[in-house]
């Protein structure tokens, strides 16, 4: 993924950002860099650092090593009023005594800019996020997705360099979510900003992001799009927090010509994957995911890796339905299952033998 | 049938507490009417004892002086209480916290006689080493009402603060304004009911004050209830009857256009 269009330096650069609270370290040593007009996404389970990161972009908290770069200028001491950098809270934030309008209108306000000028902003952010109609109201008298919505409006309105989103979604229920996210990224498309977005969710993190940060306890484990993020997790932990995924743990037997054989325990037959050249004896984890797994009822014919096991469980879902296989060794493998494949062919089900099988490009090989 | 006894148990529980709360109050003003001298004889419906009272200058004089004495050191209740309130809810570590958040809120569990005596010690022996302030009067009264008040303010404040969503002044922060501009344009407009409730608060303990004041006070400043207690142990008069009665009409006409504006204020979004 090239950073930014007009190539030349990052348009914000994180050069070995470390924040401490009592001894401990929230942001540990992290170096990223995000380009002009991306869509960002910092990933990660609670507690992992992100929104610290984060805070130290807005500038509500000073890193204890490191720069912050904007667009070329060192951030890392300014204070959060001087930086062209606008947030979206968690909480929304609205003031709660002031109107739609008077909230979007703030920073504006603050930059003392013409009457008439402020008016014509506000509206026109106001339509962008379809709310002109509830200017005069206050955000007391409004539903949640509304309130996100004058929250997004609010932060969008200076044109900052960068917009920071807080776990934009997490207020909002499941089905407004899926709409909103949408929205979103129709509203980056539109506005050109730099968007960086914090979020525990992955599954909304891989729909809205052009490029996604992995993080975990205070580092960034893995760069890249949500599509390499996905199919090559660089680390255990990538792979099981993206998506669900089956581990295996072993070890290698062989390797060749970009394949390896790895022998894991429970099962007599070592599992054939693609892999960097490994030496025989090194201790790997194999990733894969369930929808790369083929439940059979008959023993399918010329398949590399197959094993047999006992169906425990199903899960109908609609679109698809989730299998729970246990394996001779006890050992519980996940399988999904298009709804529309399951009615189609003949059926698996509970306490029945089944056949697991997968191609060679479907375990992902991870050492770490 | 446990409803049906409920039914009668509960709103006769409510009507007793009603009665013992508000009886005494009740039969304070039907009495304020009565034309006879006599408290507890009934005579017939006059307002004899209004005029009277208005005519007596000593306890309008007491009231004036009460009334201003209440009125200022509200104020700088209100003022030094939202600081330490403000203090209190939002420096959490520094050096002597833990001795300055007990000594603020002292005067709420202080007996009143101690906090007076206190008090008066203190001006005496102020007074023979720097000479200020000059004798007991209305501004030793003011010191001493300021001294106890502010506890309730800083009480009040740090409440309202503790519950502040502080996100909404980074939000301000973020859009530029600067520190100074946030506290007055977001934090001071949405902790105004605390405010507000704090300022009457200190008021109305000002205003009815007596062992405190009585410690503090010298020969030209006679507040309000010092003399109703002074004319009460000379026999009750139903001047004082009438007198409270126009208290209790002012507290409450005040009470409810102060709980109506914080009504209004209160519209806000769930937390």
């Amino acid at each position: 993924m090239p950073l930014g269009g007009d190539g030349g330096a990052p348009y914000l650069r994180i050069e070995g950002v470390t924040k401490r609270f009592a001894g401990h370290a929230a942001v540990n040593n992290v170096s990223l860099d995000i380009g002009r007009g991306e869509f960002f996404a910092l990933l990660g389970p609670s507690g992992c650092g992100k929104t610290t990161l984060l805070r130290m972009l807005a500038g509500f908290e000073r890193p204890d090593a490191g720069a912050i770069l904007i667009d070329g200028q060192d951030m890392a001491q300014v204070p959060p009023y001087l930086r062209p950098v606008n947030m979206m809270f968690q909480s929304y934030a609205l003031f709660p005594h002031m109107t739609v309008a008077s909230n979007v209108g703030f920073g504006l306000r603050q930059d003392k800019r013409p009457k008439d000028e402020i008016a014509t902003r506000v509206s026109k952010v106001l339509d962008l996020v379809h709310m002109g109609r509830h200017a005069q109201r206050k955000p007391g008298q409004l539903s949640g997705g509304e309130r996100q919505r004058v929250a997004l409006a609010r932060a969008l309105v200076k044109e900052p360099k960068l917009l920071l989103l807080d776990e934009p979604m997490a207020a909002l229920d499941r089905k407004l979510r899926e709409e909103t996210r949408f929205e979103l990224v129709r509203i980056q498309n539109r506005v050109g900003i730099t968007f960086i977005m914090v979020t525990h969710d992955q599954e909304e993190a891989m729909t809205t992001a052009s490029r996604v940060a992995v993080m975990q306890s205070g580092n960034i484990v893995q760069v890249g799009t949500p599509r390499e993020v996905y199919e090559q997790p660089a680390t255990r932990f990538v792979a099981d927090f993206i998506g669900a995924v089956n581990l295996f743990d072993g070890k290698v037997v062989e390797a060749r010509d970009g394949a390896v054989s790895v022998i894991v325990e429970g099962l007599d037959v070592p599992i054939q994957a693609q892999g960097a050249p490994l030496a025989a004896g090194t201790a790997v984890s194999l990733a894969i995911r369930p929808e790369k797994i083929v439940l059979t009822a008959a023993k399918p014919e010329g398949a590399s890796n197959l094993v047999q096991g006992v169906v425990r469980e199903i899960a109908y879902r609609g679109d698809l339905s989730t299998y729970r296989i246990d394996l001779p060794s006890q050992k519980a493998v996940r399988a999904t299952v298009p709804n529309i494949d399951r009615l189609a062919g003949p059926a698996v089900e509970v306490g029945q033998q089944a056949w697991l099988s997968w191609s060679v490009s479907a375990p992902v090989v991870l050492t770490q | 049938m446990i409803y049906g006894r409920r039914r009668i148990f509960v709103p006769l529980m409510m009507l007793l507490g009603f009665c013992f709360l508000y009886g005494p109050i009740v039969s304070l003003i039907v009495y304020s009417f009565n034309s006879s001298r006599l408290v507890t004889v009934w005579a017939g419906f006059s307002t004899h004892w209004y005029s009277e009272l208005f005519h007596n200058d000593a306890i309008l004089t007491a009231a004036l002086l009460s009334l201003r004495i209440a009125a200022i050191s509200a104020t700088g209740a209100l003022v030094l209480g939202t600081l330490a309130g403000f203090v209190l809810a939002r420096y959490r570590r520094f050096h002597g916290r833990g001795l300055f958040g007990s000594m603020v809120t002292a005067p709420l569990v202080m007996p009143e006689v101690i906090t007076g005596l206190s008090l008066l010690l203190l001006f005496v022996s102020l007074e023979s080493i720097i000479g200020w302030p000059q004798g007991r009067g209305v501004l030793t009264i003011l010191i001493a009402h300021m001294t106890f008040t502010l506890a309730f303010v800083a009480v009040v404040v740090e409440a309202r603060l503790s519950a502040f969503d502080m996100s909404l002044e980074e939000a301000a922060l973020d859009l530029g304004a600067r520190p100074l501009k946030v506290f007055f344009v977001i934090t001071l407009p949405l902790i105004s009911p605390a405010l507000v409730a704090g300022w009457l608060l200190a008021f109305t303990l000002s205003l009815d004050d007596l062992v405190i004041t009585s410690f503090v006070s010298g020969p030209a400043s006679t507040t309000l209830p010092m003399v109703i207690f002074s004319s009460v142990r000379l026999g009750v008069s139903p001047q004082i009857n009438a007198l409270a009665t126009i208290l209790v009409a002012t507290v409450t006409v005040v009470v409810v256009i102060a709980s109506r504006l914080m009504l209004t204020n209160e519209k806000r979004p769930p937390a």
